[in-house]
Formats: structure tokens, C-alpha cells, sequence
């Protein structure tokens, strides 16, 4: 004889009631996206519309927190689709020019890695603040983006290079040493410019 | 050219561990902005236009 627990719910909960709740949690991810709390914002209030709208979609044995980053993720990159080579090459442009050294202590400034995040392409972000900082796994971060987990490392350790170089924190460089290296910064750079 | 292929040094961990420290910075400092009005405002037009269909005082 098997007894199977089964939780009843005492009313059916509506998913709806639960996303004012994970506004703060979105927008979050939207700044990191859009690096500006006025898009991050207008991105916020389409996704809320599409997952009220949608909501028959949701399945409520998964992740509302997944399902509303999914749904966010995809609006921002069919606006950005647009104007994709636009934003490529202003990337380029900064990540050319830009020079950032760890403090001499050591301890990156948190204005200096912003500078860096900043030159990052989207994607590089993304990936970042989904594994790195919110807390999702590769598995979860890999069904938001619709990519292999393999996908998910490998992009989180490319960005994470990326970084690396442009902090000029590469093989510890630096991050022990303090070193001041400017030939090594030319030669980080040059390396930079060729991804 | 580059080293890249020495797979999880201690280097290349503190590195990492110093790169998410500062993602968190990030995504907590944006995570506590104040939240403007606009989507309990957006929440409550919503719920409103849907009808009440239980109306519980939550």
C-alpha cells in the first residue's frame, strides 16, 4: 500500500497575485540588461503585461521567476534585433578606448567594473548576472536563454575573460601584485580587440 | 596566445570569485532602487479591467 501526499492547495492560487512580487527581481535584471533604469523600466511594464495576458501559459509547477525572466529576456532582444549593428559597433568604439586598473589595493572600485560591465555586449551580460549574481543555475539560466548548458559555461567564461581583460586582472596580475603594467595593458587590449 | 586553457587556477579563481563579488554589487544595488509607482499603478489597472472575480482584501 502506497500513500502518496498530495498537497491541496485550500484556494487555487492565481500566479498573477505573485508578480508584484518579483518586479524588484526583474527590474534588477533589466538594469543589468539595458544598463538604463528608464528602458529597464519600459521593459518591466511589457513584461508584466505579456505575463498577465499570457499567464495561461505559465505552468505553475515551474519558476514564475524564470518564466517572467524569459519572457523579459526575449522582449529585450527582439527590440535590440533592430538596432543590433548600431549597438555592435559602439561596443567596439569603447572597447577600443578603454583602460581600467584595479585600485592599488587591489579591490576593484565598483565605478571601474561598472565601466567594464558596461562595454560588455548584452549577451555577456546577461549570462553573467543570470549564473553569476541572481542566482540561477547554468541548467535554469540555459532554458531562459534556450541555449545548451554547455552554451551557458562557456559564454559565462568567455564573459568572464572579458572582464578579466579589460579589469586587467588576467592571471592575477595585478589583482597580487599591483602590478603597473602598462606594455602588459597594450598588449591586454590588443588581445581584447581581436574578440 | 593567451593562457586561457589552465582551467580553474587559484588565479583564475580569485579572479572569478572578484568578478562575482562585483555582479552581486551590481545586481543588489540595482535590486534595492526604489520602484516607481508606475507598475502597482499598471498592476492595479489590470486587475481592475479583468473584473473582480474573487475578490479577496489581500
Amino acid at each position: 500500500m502506497k500513500s502518496v501526499a498530495v498537497v491541496v492547495p485550500l484556494s487555487p492560487e492565481d500566479p498573477r497575485d505573485r508578480l508584484a512580487g518579483a518586479i524588484p527581481k526583474l527590474r534588477a535584471f533589466a538594469i543589468s540588461l539595458t544598463r538604463e533604469v528608464s528602458r529597464a523600466d519600459d521593459l518591466v511594464q511589457e513584461t508584466i503585461l505579456k505575463a498577465w495576458t499570457n499567464i495561461d501559459k505559465f505552468d505553475p509547477a515551474t519558476n514564475l521567476d524564470a518564466w517572467l525572466f524569459t519572457i523579459l529576456r526575449n522582449t529585450f532582444y527582439s527590440g535590440l534585433r533592430k538596432t543590433r549593428r548600431e549597438v555592435q559597433d559602439s561596443d567596439g568604439v569603447h572597447a577600443a578606448t578603454l583602460s581600467v586598473k584595479p585600485d592599488h589595493d587591489g579591490r576593484l572600485a565598483l565605478t571601474e567594473f561598472l565601466r567594464a560591465f558596461d562595454q560588455l555586449s548584452p549577451e555577456h551580460r546577461e549570462v553573467l548576472v543570470l549564473v553569476g549574481a541572481s542566482g540561477f543555475s547554468c541548467e535554469e539560466a540555459a532554458g531562459m536563454m534556450g541555449v545548451a548548458v554547455g552554451t551557458v559555461k562557456s559564454r559565462a567564461s568567455r564573459a568572464r575573460k572579458r572582464l578579466a581583460e579589460m579589469l586587467h586582472l588576467e592571471d592575477g596580475e595585478g589583482l597580487f601584485t599591483g602590478t603597473d603594467g602598462a606594455t602588459q595593458a597594450v598588449v591586454l587590449r590588443s588581445a581584447a580587440a581581436g574578440f | 596566445m593567451t593562457k586561457e586553457k589552465t582551467g580553474d587556477g587559484p588565479d583564475r579563481r580569485a579572479i572569478r570569485a572578484q568578478i562575482d563579488e562585483n555582479l552581486k554589487r551590481v545586481y543588489t544595488s540595482a535590486l534595492n532602487e526604489e520602484l516607481p509607482d508606475r507598475f502597482r499603478d499598471l498592476l492595479a489597472q489590470l486587475k481592475a479591467k479583468d473584473g473582480p472575480s474573487q475578490d479577496g482584501l489581500s
